[in-house]
């Protein structure tokens, strides 16, 4: 299980600016995910989160520095690696069933047209929507809509399952429900996956480690937090467990300070870019002394 | 509410034929009154017709304009030789030659428009040919045409084409560069081809708009088609349109 899927190495994203330098988004990244891991990246609006998604895809590219996958270094986009978009990005001229069986025909060109609708039902029944088949996007509810995102991207078995905040644009209830699914159907097929969020709770419900991203330009991957709840988690009973509010804090602090400081904090320190700090927040127990238990 | 509708409907068609009604009364009354005759060489006299030497107006009244209408009507698909056709006959060259014209646009401008989306190395190569050809006026072309053509027919389909291709250019490169960027992403994490991927994600998002400049090229080519016809003459539509009077 701990075998690297994907590797990240000193990537960079530079635009150029108008005044002729460049601006840096961030350098020096490195980042390795595991086989059959839940990666969550938080961090403020516009420090990079969305770039380093699209260079995991392979919808754009690093100005400096790889991605590996599974030993090869990556080119661009490829079926290997499934998308799910912020914005659903279903075509509306499509059915459900259409939008589905258009991702399954591209991964499996020699399969007949039956064999390409009957794994695309799979999948459709698999999030829920049997019996939408036929019903073009404008028909369906936003969330049904992102649930066939997810069909999509999963009908392709990927290895890889990346996620721009794809929950954001649905409502509290809505969430809940998906995000279930999307967990129960990942620890059923052990998918890997990256997923961008700006959502606490969610990142902690769904993630295995949470990568922390500072705030850019000159963005840097602050420490990656390891989820100290169990993986056979229950979304209404994760706020009893004892480690629960000292990860949050944990990542709300954060949030709110040390991303923005956090140059401040490693300042004269030694810091090393391809090994940060791998931090497991848990409950401190009452006999520790008193500065300690301030956050939690 | 469908009551009222109905009402609406039906007041509004009431109030269509009483418009008509007058304007068809107006007409004739207008046309009806005899003016001063006017002296005047018998040549010239001659010349201008029975209207001007016997003081009638020069415009046919409303049932003279019917009477011809009908016989037109009536007998669409006579052949009296080369410049007496019927109704029907002429129509159909005219239709003819804007289907003529306007294919031959849709079959060059939505290419050449997918390719000028697609890439933009081409839009700006060719964008400064466009920005010069697209204003010249179809009355422009037409002399041109006669003159490198010779047949009158083929240079009324070079002027159709050459009018109606440039809505059909200019909207079927914005709807092919508009297409959103996510969609084409779509195509692009799926591995889609080139060629696959212009045919099913780019020309479904780019077809309304592609559409709408079809529906305008139409509508020009069935505006140039009859001064087309008036200048490089033939068998037209037109030809009817004005013979009343001197028949
Ligand atoms: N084409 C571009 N030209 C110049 N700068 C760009 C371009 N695209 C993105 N950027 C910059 O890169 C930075 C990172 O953008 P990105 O979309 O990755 O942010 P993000 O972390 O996903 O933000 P959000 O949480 O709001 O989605 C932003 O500051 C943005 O201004
Ligand atoms: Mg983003």
């Amino acid at each position: 299980m701990t075998e690297k899927l994907i590797s990240i190495e000193a990537i960079a994203k530079r635009y150029p600016a108008p005044n002729g330098v460049q601006t840096t988004v961030f350098e020096n990244l490195w980042l390795g995910i595991n086989r059959g891991e839940f990666v969550c990246m938080i961090g403020h609006s516009g420090c990079g989160k969305t770039t380093v998604l699209n260079i995991l895809a392979g919808l754009d590219a690093p100005s400096e520095g790889v991605v590996i996958v599974d030993n090869q270094a990556i080119e661009g986009p490829a079926l290997d690696r499934a998308v799910i978009f912020q914005g659903h990005a279903l075509f509306p001229w499509r059915t459900v069933l259409g939008n589905v069986a258009y991702a399954v025909g591209s991964k499996h060109k020699k399969w007949s047209k039956a064999q390409v609708n009957e794994h695309a039902e799979k999948f459709i029944s698999l999030v829920g929507l049997k019996g939408a088949e036929y019903k073009k996007p404008s028909e369906l509810s936003g969330g049904m809509k992102q649930r066939v995102g997810i069909a999509r991207a999963l009908s392709l078995e990927p290895k890889m399952l990346l996620m721009d905040e794809p929950f954001s644009a649905l409502d509290a209830l809505t969430r809940g429900t998906l995000q279930d699914e999307v967990r129960r159907i990942c620890l059923s097929t052990g998918q890997t996956v990256f997923m961008i969020t700006h959502d606490v709770d969610e990142a902690i419900y769904l993630a295995d480690k949470i990568v922390l991203m500072t705030n850019g330009p000159h963005a840097q991957i602050a420490e990656i937090v390891e989820n100290p709840l169990p993986k056979d988690r229950e979304r209404n009973q994760i706020h009893k467990h004892t480690d629960y509010y000292a990860v949050r804090n944990h990542l709300i602090d954060f949030l709110v300070s040390r991303s923005r400081t956090f140059k401040d904090e490693i300042a004269g320190k030694p810091w090393d870019p391809m090994n940060v700090p791998l931090v497991r927040p848990v409950a401190i127990p009452p006999s520790a002394p008193e500065p300690m238990r301030k956050r939690a | 509410m469908a009551i009222n509708a109905m009402s609406i409907s039906f007041r509004a068609g009431a109030l269509s034929v009483l418009i008509l009604a007058i304007f068809l009364v107006t007409w004739h009354i207008a046309t009806s009154g005899t003016g001063a005759v006017q002296q005047m060489d018998p040549e010239y006299a001659k010349l201008m017709g029975l209207n001007a030497t016997q003081g009638k107006s020069a415009m046919p009244g409303p049932l003279q304009v019917g009477a011809t209408l009908w016989q037109h009507l009536t007998n669409p698909f006579y052949d009296n030789g080369p410049n007496d056709k019927g109704l029907g006959i002429q129509l159909a060259y005219s239709i003819a030659r804007v289907g003529m014209g306007y294919l031959l646009a849709v079959m060059v401008a939505i290419p050449l428009g997918f390719l000028i989306g697609m890439s933009q190395l081409m839009s700006r190569a060719l964008d400064p040919f466009i920005q010069v050809l697209k204003p010249i006026s179809p009355l422009a072309w037409m002399p041109l045409a006669l003159y490198t053509i010779k047949d009158s027919g083929l240079s009324a389909i070079f002027v159709i084409f050459i009018c109606s291709v440039w809505p059909m250019l200019i909207n079927t490169a914005f709807g092919v560069a508009s297409v959103r960027k996510e969609w084409l992403n779509v195509a692009r994490t799926l591995e889609v081809g080139a060629f696959k991927r212009a045919f099913t994600v780019i020309l479904p998002a780019a077809a309304p708009t592609i559409l709408t400049g079809m529906r305008i090229s139409i509508g020009i080519a069935w505006l140039v088609i009859v001064a087309a016809e008036m200048i490089v003459g033939g068998t037209t539509s037109r030809s009817r349109t004005s013979s009343t009077r001197s028949s």
